[in-house]
């Protein structure tokens, strides 16, 4: 073949490009089959659902009437164990992926660490169900309570914390660690005013992304024995009296979003599957709204940072 | 102490005594003798990889960072006769006294007065009467006063390449340190700006002790006192800088310095 023939290097070009337009295709089919099927399912729960999403739907306690029940102990419940989870996981997620990063050396028993950490983002939910219910519900004695449930939560994401830190940090220059420890910053100055600045945006979204697995994880906290059927709310956590906060509802029976979801679709009512789709749509907006913060938060904190 | 022709005192500021390093198995320094003066400016030169950085960095023990690394021999830092590199003095005491300027500015994410005042804030220094005052001075003293007062809340990253790195000028010299390491502070710049950082370090070192590696013979020429040329990780000759660039002693210096090598 003349390497110089215009005609056939027009000819290589053109059977180059067919295999181009193949791919572009079969990608476009694959990425529509997941986005169409969330779509689909999406707008099947919301014309479902919709009928019943009124104000009372969501200051309604459940009923066995399912025109009268409605989603109230339930999205407080998941509010104050997502709450209770975040608490836990991100000082400790944190304080574990900040000490892998800058302090921890680097030797066998650190990689031994690192890769069981990452593992464990992929043991099943249901098996730390199983050890929550050892070890919190009954060795620590801490009951079928939100803190139960919140600290089973942390434990599932805490890998998920572990790593965005990890990860966020490693995205800092080394240049950057250099310029704070050549003016004579110790080691905890450096992770006080530069790394842990620099890392927020990426750990906050690391944090946001685990708690938006988390509102959706149903067998853990069926596991830790977490009611059904609940007709009353926890004690609220401000009081009149000093020192105005409470602490009560931590220990408090609850139900939560996707287990008041799971109740009302074993039901053989028509009218209760329609609750089930409208606490679905919420369910959804919930973890939607939880992704949009990160966006935000990412966009807000990485503004300063150009690396 | 030694005395020139002209009488000139010269004090000697840091003496590498036998200094060796190592990382891990690798040693990248050898044995190097090597003083620093008082007030003067030193430059490294030699061909990459001669550990010209790495002569550089045992200065502020930068290596300490980084698992592996091993020192033999010592810094001597006068006037009172410490050895930066013992293992009884602390490292960060000897960076609270040394400062350091990087190859490309690495000015942190925030703003350009929090970049000056971040070395004083980390000796405790939180009053803001007494950071205006030395972040001011810095500034000044780095020639970019000027161009910056009126922005001092602006992000130190808004401001151009040579700008930033007379920044980053500011903020080593903001704490007062007794020398500072410049490694090729001009490599990443413009003419216009290296011409405006070697300005700047003629005029440091009336001062501040100064020691520079460079890449650029005519720049080690136009700032320095004194000149050492590096070659595989050996001193091959050191003295003042017109008497290596006009009469070297030994022949790879010459070969060096006239381009035949490097
Ligand atoms: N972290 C490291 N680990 C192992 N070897 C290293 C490390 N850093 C540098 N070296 C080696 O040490 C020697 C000296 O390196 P150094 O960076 O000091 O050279 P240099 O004179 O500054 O070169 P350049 O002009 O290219 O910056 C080189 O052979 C280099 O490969
Ligand atoms: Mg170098």
């Amino acid at each position: 073949m003349d390497l110089r023939d215009i005609q056939s290097i027009r000819a290589v070009i053109a059977r180059g490009k067919r295999w181009d337009v193949i791919f572009s295709l079969l990608g476009l089919l694959a990425l529509m089959t997941g986005v169409l099927t969330f779509v689909a399912l999406f707008a099947d729960m919301t014309i479902q659902g919709a009928p019943r999403l009124s104000l009372d739907f969501f200051t309604n306690f459940p009923s066995r009437r399912a025109g009268e029940a409605g989603i109230l102990s339930a999205w407080v419940g998941t509010t104050l164990v997502m709450l209770t989870t975040a608490m836990a996981a991100v000082p400790l997620g944190v304080a574990a992926g900040v000490y892998l990063e800058e302090y921890a050396p680097k030797n066998w028993v650190t990689d031994v660490i690192e890769i069981n950490v990452t593992n464990l983002a992929g043991v099943p939910s249901i098996v730390y169900g199983l050890l929550a219910l050892g070890l919190f519900v009954y060795q620590f004695g801490l009951g079928q309570s939100i803190l139960s449930a919140g600290l089973t939560l942390a434990l599932l994401i805490l890998p998920i914390v572990i790593v965005a830190t990890r990860e966020s940090i490693r995205a800092i220059p080394q240049v950057i660690r250099e310029g704070a420890y050549a003016l004579g910053a110790t080691p905890w100055q450096t992770v006080r005013d530069h790394i842990l600045p620099y890392s927020s945006a990426g750990i906050l979204t690391g944090v946001i992304i685990g708690m938006a697995r988390a509102i959706g994880e149903t067998a853990p906290i069926i596991t830790i024995g977490a009611l059904t059927f609940i007709a009353f709310l926890p004690p609220a956590p401000y009081q009149e009296t000093l020192p105005f906060f409470n602490f009560d509802w931590l220990m408090a029976p609850f139900t939560v979003m996707p287990i008041q979801m799971f109740n009302w679709t074993s039901r053989p009512e028509a009218a209760f599957q329609a609750n089930a789709a409208a606490a679905g749509f919420v369910l959804v907006l919930m973890t939607l709204a939880m992704n949009g913060l990160a966006i935000f938060l990412r966009y807000r904190l990485r503004r300063n940072i150009k690396w | 102490m030694e005395t020139t022709a002209n009488a000139e005192q010269l004090v000697a500021k840091a003496q590498a005594q036998n200094l060796s390093f190592y990382y891990s198995d690798y040693q990248a320094l050898k044995s190097i003798n090597m003083t620093v003066h008082e007030k003067k400016v030193t430059a490294l030169i030699g061909p990459s990889g001669c550990g010209k950085s790495t002569l550089l960095r045992c200065f502020n023990r930068m290596h300490d960072l980084y698992p592996g690394n091993r020192y033999e021999g010592g810094i001597r830092l006068h006037p009172d006769n410490t050895d930066l590199l013992s293992p009884d003095v602390d490292p960060i005491e000897v960076r609270m006294r040394i400062s350091m300027v990087f190859q490309k500015p690495n000015p942190f994410p925030k703003s350009i007065y929090e970049n000056v005042a971040y070395g004083l804030r980390v000796r405790g220094v939180n009053k803001r009467v007494i950071l205006d005052e030395k972040v001011e001075e810095a500034l000044r003293d780095a020639a970019l006063w000027d161009e910056v007062k009126e922005r001092l809340d602006d992000l130190a990253s808004n401001l151009s390449g040579g700008q930033q790195q007379r920044l980053c000028i500011a903020r080593a010299l903001a704490t007062e340190p007794e020398m500072i390491l410049f490694d090729e502070p001009t490599s990443a710049l413009d003419p216009i700006a290296t011409a405006n950082i070697e300005e700047l370090i003629s005029e440091l070192k009336e001062k501040v002790t100064i020691l520079i590696v460079t890449h650029n013979m005519q720049q080690a020429a136009r700032v320095s006192d004194f000149t050492a040329y590096m070659y595989l990780g050996e001193l091959v000759e050191f003295g003042a800088t017109d008497q290596i660039f006009i009469k070297p002693q030994k022949k790879e210096t010459e070969d060096y310095i006239t381009g035949r090598f490097g």
